[in-house]
This record gives C-alpha cells, structure tokens and sequence, in this order.
C-alpha cells in the first residue's frame, strides 16, 4: 500500500499505458485504436513531466544572474526543467504521428467503406 | 578531439531541401528530381569527407549550437557512424536517380509530395545515424518513420491498411524507446550516449536501468523488424510504390540494426549485456528463429516482392546474429553484412521495380523466359540473388564467412548450422526464380502466341544505371572486403570484445 501511495503518479502512468496499450492491441475498430494509441503515448509524457516535479519548488529561473554577487543555488528549490522540453518536443512528433494516422483512416475509408478491421480484412481477400 | 562542421551538413542540406520543395515545385515541377539529387550528393560528398577525416583524425564531434556535451546536443562520428552515414546517403542517391521514371508513372499527380517525403525520410535516416543524444536519436526516428508511414500509403490498393499497421506497431516501437531515454535520464540526468556510458557502470544493478535496457531493445526491435516483431513488413513493404520499398527496405531495417549496435555496445558497454544479463544469448536465439522463419516464410511466397519482403526479416536475423554473438568476428560479420545487405536488397528492389516499370508483372511464374527481353536487369539479379545466397566472388559470402567464424569463436555450432541451412533455403528461394527466368520455354499457348505476350523490353537507361551500379558494387565490395575490414570495421568494432 505504501508503494502504491508513495509512487502513484508512476501507478497511474502505467495503468493509462496498459490501457492505451490493451486498445492498440486488442480494438478491432481502426479510431478505437488511434484513441488507444492516443492514450499510450499521453501517459508517456504524464510519465516525464512528473518526474521533473518536485514539492515546493520554483519555475527555474536564477534571478541574481549576470552582475550580481552569486548566491549559493540549491537545485532542490527549482524544478527541472529539462522534462518538460522533451515533452514539447514529443507533443509535436505526436501531434503529426495523429495528423498521419487520420489522413491513412481518411484513405481507408474511402477505399473501403468501412472502419472495422475484420471487415476490412474480409474485403481484401 | 576534432570538431568540424560536416557532421551537420549531412542532414540539412536534406532538410532545407524537402522545404524547398513544395515551394520549387509549385513554379516548376521539372525542377524538383534535379534538386533532390543536388542535396543528396552534398550528402554522399560530405560522408565521404567525413569517413576520410575519421580514418586520418578519429571521432570527430560537433556541437549544436556551441553548448558543451553533457547539456547541448551533440553529433559524434567514429568509424561506425561514417560507415553507416556513407551507405545511408549512397543507396538513397541511386535510389532516387532510378525513382524518376517509376514515379512519373505511379504517382504523376505526387512527384513534388514524394520527393519531400523521401528527402524528410533520408534526412530521418542520417540524422539517426549522426547523432550523440539519446533524445534527438528519438526524435529522428520518428521523422524517418513518419515519412516511410506516408510514403507507404501512397501505393497500390492494400498500401494504406498496412501502412496503419506498421504505424500502430512503429509508434509502439518509437514509445518503447522513448521509456527507455525517461528511465536512463531519471536514474543518470543524462541524455550524451557517451556521459551515460560514463554514468551507467555503476549503475549497473539497478532495475530501472534493466527495464530502459529491456525497452530499448523491445522498441528498436520493433524499428527493425526482428523476428517475432516483424508482423508489419510484408504487407508494408509489398504494398508501397517500387521506388519507395527500394528506399526503405535497405535502409530502414539497417538503421535500426544500428542503432541496437549502438545501445548494447556503446551506451551499456558489453559488460553490462554480455555478463550481467544474458541479453546478448537471447538475441542470438531470436536471430537464429528470424533467419529459419524468414526463410521458411519466403519459400512459400510467389509474389517477388513479398518473397524479398521475407528475405529482408532474414536478412535482419543475420545482422541480429552478429550482433548477438558479441565477438570480434561476429560483430565484424554483423557490420559488414549491414552494408553488404543494404546493397543487395537495393539491387533486388530496384530489379523488382524495373519489372513492374515494364511489364507490370510480379508473380514469379510470370517471369519465362525473361533473360531474352531484358538480359542485363535479369544478370544483375542474378549476381545479386548470388550474394543474398553467399557465393564467394560476391559480397555476401564475406559477411556470412565473419558471422560463421564467429559463430565458431563463440563455440556455438548450433548457429553455424543454422547460418548454413539459411543459406541453403535462400539458394532453394533465388533458384526457384532463376530458373523460372532462364529455363523454363515461355509459355505460349496460355497467352495465345506471340502476339499475346507482353511486349517487354530492357528497362530505360535511368533505371539500368542505378542497378548496374549496385551490381558492380556487389561484385567489388566482395573484393575488396578485407580492406574494408581492415580500414574502417576493425576500429568500429568497440575495444574489449
């Protein structure tokens, strides 16, 4: 129980990710598994972003920069920033992985006419 | 140290060319093939430059914007990388010289769009290849595999059901290492391949570090088509337009053999994959299961392009086999054969293209008598199906010899009768077509006389040249594979093995 308590941001990315993972895996109907995938990789950046939190920590700007007497900085008072920046940079590869995807369900659609995978499959032969 | 600015000028000259593109070719469509091959040229020039720099000077580094290692990106070419760079850039130039025709004829509404796509796609490739950060590699990746997604849909009438598939399981792949880079960078604070093979040896003994290993593997697996990971390949391969599977089957599969060369080698160093888990072992076994499967699988195809789609998965597990086997000779085998396959399959791919081009034909049974219409595209295949089978004077042979003495090194027979029988299985599969091309009488009375056949003759000069090149470089690299060995591999592979 305290490992659940004391980790749950961790708990909570990997039941999102195992059920992002379950509806790319097992969904038959093609958007089920696009909103799977959607959630995989939603919990990855939840994942990322939690662990550049820290409790009671500030936005990570030094203010006595350039000029100023230097003071002692204490990495504990700033939350790390780097996290997040990786972050942005997944959201836009996912964000077009998304893009694409659609575009490919737009193809198949017109194509076939229909959504489901097993029917897809069934016209094909 | 060495620091010099032609790392970087492998991949944006690319870059900055796909966005011309569009623009380009929405005034003059006509110019859009010129530009494509200007900047791959740039490319191929300036990795020939940089692999003569690092066999005279030693790894050479570059700093993006001026920021020190740990903390900014960095590209980081030693031999490995050279090599790689240098098969990358040279297979997607002939490609995209023998692409001209096919495309015209696929695809007449799309040459802007797919001439953007495969410069993003080569531009993904290098960039993997070049880079020194675990995070830029992701996101390379994912450029590469975004635009081989779309380059896919874009062909026959299967093409965008597969594609989706491939998509599903690609980004499977690509989170699986995305974990991986999370779970390093929060037990070690760094994304530098090479800080974290500093950092990593202490951390040996963690289970986060043993879970970003197992993601790793699993993701990059996924990337290359490994054996039991390959699900996607055939139908993606089979379906896309024959310009586009002639540029990802060699490089993509490559690629991806690279970069796990990469993980269990340079970031966790052998200690860690060889010792501590039995990673390396469980490679080996999944290699030998993709070489026997591939082949097996191949054997029952009829269609050319889906047989060599099924070569290629055997064609990883020999790469994978090397790798697996983690001495000097096996890696060697493996380095080797990443640039001898990369080759072959080119070659073959573009044969297969060159048929279509002509006669639109791809069932085997199809193919009687078709050394008479088009003998010197029929001799290249030939040459190349030698090689994919390991018959000495062809490249093939060499790699396939290095991973049987490494096999033999590591005392295990198994693999090398494993080698051997997959070597026997591909001579059965090219046999099989060989024969149907030069032996077997054209069947005449099915197609109604002489007048009922297809009138096929010898491919246009555009898209011989490519595949006479490839030949020629089949038979040359053969011969000159020890020098290559001795060069370039010896120092690719890491010290310690």
């Amino acid at each position: 129980m305290e490992l659940i308590l004391s980790k749950y941001n961790y708990w909570i990315y990997i039941v999102l990710m195992m059920i992002g993972f379950y509806a790319m895996i097992g969904k038959r109907n093609l958007v089920k598994k696009l909103v799977g995938m959607n959630i995989f990789q939603t919990a990855i950046i939840l994942y990322f972003i939690s662990t550049g939190a820290k409790r009671g920590a500030t936005i990570p700007i030094v203010e006595h920069g350039h000029g100023e007497a230097m003071q002692a900085i204490h990495a504990a008072h700033y939350a790390n920033p780097l996290p997040h920046v990786l972050m942005l940079t997944t959201i836009v590869v996912m964000v077009s992985t998304f893009g694409v995807a659609l575009a490919l369900i737009i193809m198949i659609y017109r194509r076939y006419r229909t959504l489901e995978e097993d029917e897809i499959l069934e016209l094909r032969k | 140290m060495t620091t010099s600015p032609f790392p970087i000028l492998i991949i944006v000259v690319p870059l900055i060319s796909a966005f011309f593109i569009p623009i380009i070719g929405w005034w003059r469509r006509g110019l859009c093939y010129p530009l494509v091959i200007v900047a791959l040229s740039i490319s191929v020039l300036s990795s020939i430059f940089i692999l003569h720099m690092v066999v005279e000077q030693g790894t050479i580094h570059y700093y993006l914007g001026n920021w020190d290692p740990p903390w900014g990106i960095e590209y980081v070419i030693d031999h490995l990388n050279a090599f790689v760079a240098i098969i990358v850039s040279v297979i997607s130039l002939i490609i995209a010289i023998s692409s001209r025709r096919s495309v015209e004829r696929e695809l007449p509404e799309k040459i802007v769009y797919f001439y953007c796509l495969f410069l993003l796609q080569v531009t993904g490739l290098l960039g993997i290849v070049v880079t020194g950060d675990m995070f830029n590699l992701y996101v390379f990746l994912e450029i590469a595999s975004l635009a081989g997604y779309a380059l896919i849909a874009i062909g026959e009438d299967g093409a965008p059901f597969a594609s989706f598939n491939y998509m599903i399981y690609g980004t499977i792949g690509a989170c699986f290492y995305l974990l991986g880079v999370g779970y390093l960078y929060v037990t070690t604070g760094s994304l530098n391949m090479a800080d974290l093979s500093k950092i990593l040896p202490d951390l040996y003994h963690s289970k986060v570090v043993l879970m970003a290993f197992a993601f790793f593997i699993v993701g990059v697996g996924l990337k290359m088509a490994l054996f039991p990971m390959h699900v996607w390949l055939p139908d993606a391969y089979t379906y896309a337009p024959s310009a586009v599977s002639a540029l990802v089957a060699p490089l993509m599969t490559k690629v991806g053999a690279y970069v796990m060369i990469r993980i269990i080698f340079t970031v966790f160093g052998p200690n860690f994959s060889m010792e501590l888990i039995p990673a390396t072992t469980i490679l080996c076994w999944v290699a030998a299961m993709a070489i026997l499967f591939g082949c097996i699988l191949a054997l029952g195809q009829t269609d050319l392009k889906r047989m060599l789609a099924y070569v290629l998965i055997a064609e990883v597990g020999y790469i994978a086999l090397g790798v697996g086997l983690a001495n000097k000779a096996g890696l060697t085998g493996a380095i080797l054969h990443i640039l001898n396959d990369a080759l072959m399959m080119a070659c073959l791919f573009l044969v297969v293209g060159a048929i279509m081009y002509k006669g639109g034909l791809r069932n085997i049974h199809q193919f009687k008598c078709l050394h008479r219409k088009m003998p010197i595209t029929m001799a290249a295949f030939t040459v190349a199906a030698l090689s994919v089978i390991g018959i000495p004077p062809t490249c093939g042979f060499f790699s396939k010899w290095y991973l049987v003495l490494g096999a033999i090194d590591a005392n295990r027979w198994l693999f090398v009768a494993i080698l051997l029988i997959g070597s026997l299985i591909s001579a059965i599969l090219f046999f099989r077509v060989i024969e149907n091309i030069y032996f077997e009488p054209a069947d005449y009375a099915h197609n109604g006389g002489e007048h009922g056949e297809i009138a096929i003759d010898e491919a246009p000069l555009s898209m011989l040249i490519p595949i006479l090149i490839t030949t020629a470089g089949i038979l040359l690299l053969g011969i000159l594979s020890g020098k290559i060995v001795s060069i370039i591999i010896q120092f690719a592979v890491p010290a310690g093995l």
